[in-house]
């Protein structure tokens, strides 16, 4: 009985107008805290020291890392979505990776844009075809292909199932691309923050770090649930075309 | 070139993405919205809307 209850509150929660009522009180918060976050983020980025190896392009990597945790975090989200679309078939589920996929081909871009821009002055390339770069390549390849094909099919639903079974096979990139670079021999260095034996870098550069990673994470979560509005509002307005063209077909 | 052109660079580009993304996503849901009004205008309302429960997306 109790459990029943809760199933039935956690369904009222994930009911779409809920969502957007309770969503369009939660953003204005949401966007205050990630734009806080950036201001102090930024502060550190440039009024901590440089490295004495890297010197001042450690900077690149306040955004460059954050960056790249986002692009696998957000094809985590998806594939949790996924799982939601194929299990539950919840339609928000769909809504939520459809929207997540350019979200998270953005992230990957600026990740793999500052890489390179890394790597020029450090290691004399923009790019090399390691296990890392390589993997971070794909995922962005997987967002693109993830997106023209939610844009190629016209049943919203059809197309949130094919993609669904898409991501959850391709989240098979998601530990490639983490542990590339102990599994191979890459030019990328290892991990040097989430590690077993706690991080290895300096709190000099640590907090940065994670006051950016915050910023990323809180802007993520903002833009994602705009995006999820936008869709439910697509939906609504092809929805009640198609009803209106109904009703003038009855009438003539 | 200095370390501070790839620095800038780097931010800028970030930024320019995150801009980007914030914009088409902001006019989407303005363009979504003002195509929802239009149609309640002009007297098609949602079934649901009507009756009062809950609906699909």
């Amino acid at each position: 009985m109790t459990q029943s209850l809760a199933i039935t509150k956690f369904s009222d929660l994930a009911n779409p107008t809920r969502f957007l009522n309770l969503s369009g009180r939660i953003l204005p918060w949401l966007g205050c805290l990630t734009a806080a976050l950036f201001v102090a983020g930024l502060y550190l980025s440039f009024t901590t020291e440089g490295d004495y190896q890297q010197g001042e392009t450690v900077r690149i990597m306040y955004v460059h890392v954050p960056a790249a945790w986002l692009s696998m975090m957000c094809y985590s989200v998806m594939a949790l979505s996924a799982i939601g679309t194929l299990v539950w078939r919840h339609p928000l589920a769909d809504v939520s990776h459809k929207a997540a996929a350019p979200l998270g081909a953005a992230f990957t871009l600026i990740a793999l844009a500052t890489g390179s821009l890394w790597g020029k002055p450090m290691w004399g390339t923009w790019w090399v075809w390691d296990a890392r770069l390589t993997s971070v390549f794909v995922l962005f390849l997987m967002y693109l292909g993830l997106i023209a094909l939610n844009r190629a099919m016209d049943d919203p639903s059809k197309a949130a199932r094919v993609s669904a079974v898409l991501i959850l096979v391709g989240f098979v990139n998601i530990p490639i691309i983490k542990f590339s670079v102990e599994w191979w021999n890459t030019l990328h260095q290892p991990a040097s923050v989430v590690r077993l034996d706690g991080p290895t870098i300096d709190p000099e550069f640590l907090i940065p770090l994670l006051v950016m990673a915050f910023a990323f994470t809180f802007l993520f979560f903002t833009l994602h649930l705009m995006a999820m509005r936008n869709e439910i509002w697509r939906r609504r307005v092809t929805a009640q075309r198609r009803m209106a063209a109904r009703m003038a077909s009855r009438e003539s | 070139m200095s370390h501070g052109f790839y620095i800038a660079v780097s931010y800028g580009i970030s930024a320019l993405i995150v801009a980007v993304m914030l914009g088409w996503i902001w006019l989407d849901g303005r363009a979504r919205q003002r195509e929802l009004a239009e149609l309640e205008a002009s007297g098609i309302r949602r079934r649901s809307s009507t009756s009062g429960t809950g609906d699909s997306a």
